[in-house]
């Protein structure tokens, strides 16, 4: 048996699902590589967990009305943005609590809606696919849509990178500077709030937070520098995605038949950051101090 | 009206009552220490904990037990070598994967996990009375031994420290009851929905009060209601408890900020 055929099961080459789930995974990955970065960087691990959590109460939702699942995702994480910025998650000190609020109340709709998509138009697997994804049954159609709200994210956090370094650093001295700090976290909660809702599309809603953390905080274990955190982010991504997406299509024919490809992802990028992220807390301590 | 109280619906009443007593008093902390993510995170781990139980076959108190411990623990052992938020969501995601791979490998999982998830209170049997009796006479026994540490490891650490109050012990200490309440409580309100009873009641309860020990009262007359409302109305609408329990939450919390905003003297803050 050659090297490819030990490693990839027979037909994956040739394989629509596999072709969608790799691209539309790809690029998510990147988006949620760049996006990421400034995730871990202000400390919005929570909020980015939140809104990939409350995701899942538009993903449900969507069913329930028939239209295309991004939609769902997307309004409800920004919609769920808006109000954790208008219940103050710019003050550190309440941040925790209006994000936990916030993710209470949508949890509670999620459960409410998939009720209702289990009663009412009783489809089965509603739940397992909007809250743990299901890449191989993502529609090539969603390619295009996926695509633009990825360079959308994308962009604006590019277009904006320089004045959100400074504010996500020091606050106080980007007000000096005349930097608008608070237009900027908003600006900064919605591209994150469509990373997420992508991400959630793609790997599951409650899983979304993986794909936008772990890479990022890899990278930022790897280089202090933002350009090329993002950079590495993105890559990584990628990769866990790729890989991903490979054992899965080889695990139908292991024990279990065809685990799920969400798992594998999540796995890998947990293992990534274990073993870049964790070797010396002291080290990582000295380049807080020196780094910024 | 009356068959709420059915003979089928007493566990349901004593479960939730205890539930949501302890959720009260750990929230209290949870809140206090700004732990909400934590809080968040474990039960999520003990998903899959639940998940592993029912792939093995063994009692799913065991699995909810050992996955939540091992959460708490690694979310405490990750979180001194790097951002804690970070940490907390990757162990989290990874669990919840885990999870999803013994369920997917178990097959036929829609409505367990569903349950598991966003919680079966109408379906607890009666066996499961006395272990929940016995988890909550233990975490409560551990926050009254840790009140006066806990607390001011908390409110001042520095203090804390100069009185040889080890501020790592007592997170691991507090990780650790929050994992026990995890244990407990999954069952009952799931995974998901736990977080709302442990953070809005404590929430609303800090508008109300200053003082500790009448705050946690406070927060344990509000998960009360929340919970005993929230069972009576999932009972007659058929509507899934956690539902009820989200909005609930979300109701107290606007009414602690309004009554907040409503007491100050200075211009409160926008939002």
């Amino acid at each position: 048996m050659t090297v490819s055929g030990a490693l990839f099961a027979p037909g994956f080459f040739s394989s629509g699902p596999v072709h969608t789930a790799l691209a539309l995974g790809g690029v998510v990955a990147i988006v949620c590589g760049i996006v990421g970065v400034f995730t871990v960087i202000r400390g919005q691990a929570f909020a980015g967990e939140a809104l990939s959590d409350i995701g899942a109460a538009g993903g449900s939702a969507s069913f329930l009305a028939s239209v295309s699942p991004v939609w769902g995702f997307l309004a409800a994480s920004l919609a769920a943005a808006a109000a954790m910025e208008m219940i103050g998650v710019q003050r550190a000190r309440g941040r925790d609590l209006a994000t936990g609020i916030v993710l209470g109340t949508s949890l509670g709709l999620a459960a409410l809606f998939l009720y209702l998509d289990s009663t009412l138009r009783s489809t089965t697997g509603t739940t397992v696919s909007v809250l743990f994804g299901s890449m191989f049954a993502l529609s090539s159609s969603l390619i295009p849509a996926v695509v633009s709200l990825s360079v959308v994210s994308a962009g604006l956090v590019c277009l904006i990178q320089r004045p959100l370094m400074l504010s996500s650093m020091n606050p106080d001295l980007a007000a000096v500077r005349g930097v608008r700090v608070r237009l900027l976290g908003i600006a900064y909660l919605a591209a994150l709030a469509v990373a997420v809702a992508l991400a959630a599309l793609t790997i599951g809603a409650i899983l979304g937070t993986a794909l936008l953390v772990g890479p990022a905080a890899t990278a930022l274990r790897i280089t202090r520098r933002p350009g090329l955190a993002m950079l590495t982010a993105a890559g990584l991504g990628v990769l866990a995605v790729v890989i991903g997406v490979v054992l899965a299509y080889d695990s139908f024919l292991w024990p279990g038949h065809g685990w799920p490809v969400s798992f594998f992802v999540v796995t890998l990028v947990f293992l990534f950051y274990l073993v870049f992220g964790l070797p010396g807390s002291r080290r990582s301590s000295q380049r807080e101090q020196g780094g910024g | 009206m009356a068959d709420v109280f059915a003979s089928f619906m007493v566990n349901a009443w004593v479960v939730a009552t205890i539930v949501a007593v302890v959720a009260g008093v750990v929230g209290f902390f949870t809140v206090l220490r700004g732990n909400a993510f934590a809080a968040h995170a474990i039960p999520n781990g003990a998903f899959a904990g639940a998940a592993w139980a029912a792939l093995v076959g063994v009692n799913p108190l065991i699995g909810l037990g050992l996955f939540s411990a091992g959460s708490a623990a690694t979310i405490g052992w990750l979180s001194r070598r790097g951002r804690r938020d970070v940490a907390t969501a990757l162990m989290l995601t990874f669990m919840l994967g885990l999870g999803s791979l013994f369920l997917e490998v178990r097959t036929g999982y829609g409505p367990l996990v569903y349950s598991l998830l966003f919680g079966e209170v109408l379906g607890i049997s009666s066996n499961q009375v006395l272990p929940t009796i016995a988890l909550a006479a233990a975490c409560l026994l551990g926050v009254g031994l840790l009140y006066r540490p806990l607390l001011l490891s908390t409110v001042l650490p520095d203090a804390g420290r100069a009185g040889g109050i080890s501020a790592t012990l007592m997170d691991f200490l507090f990780l650790g009851l929050l994992a026990l309440l995890t244990t407990m409580t999954v069952p009952v309100v799931g995974t998901l929905l736990i977080f709302s009873l442990t953070i809005g009641a404590p929430a609303a309860a800090r508008a109300f009060t200053d003082r500790p020990s009448r705050a946690i009262l406070l927060s344990v007359v509000v998960a009360l209601a929340t919970v005993w409302i929230a069972i009576a109305v999932a009972y007659w609408t058929n509507y899934p408890i956690g539902f009820f329990v989200g909005a609930i939450s979300a109701l107290t919390y606007i009414a602690g900020r309004l009554w907040t905003a409503r007491g100050r003297r200075v211009p409160s803050p926008r939002w």
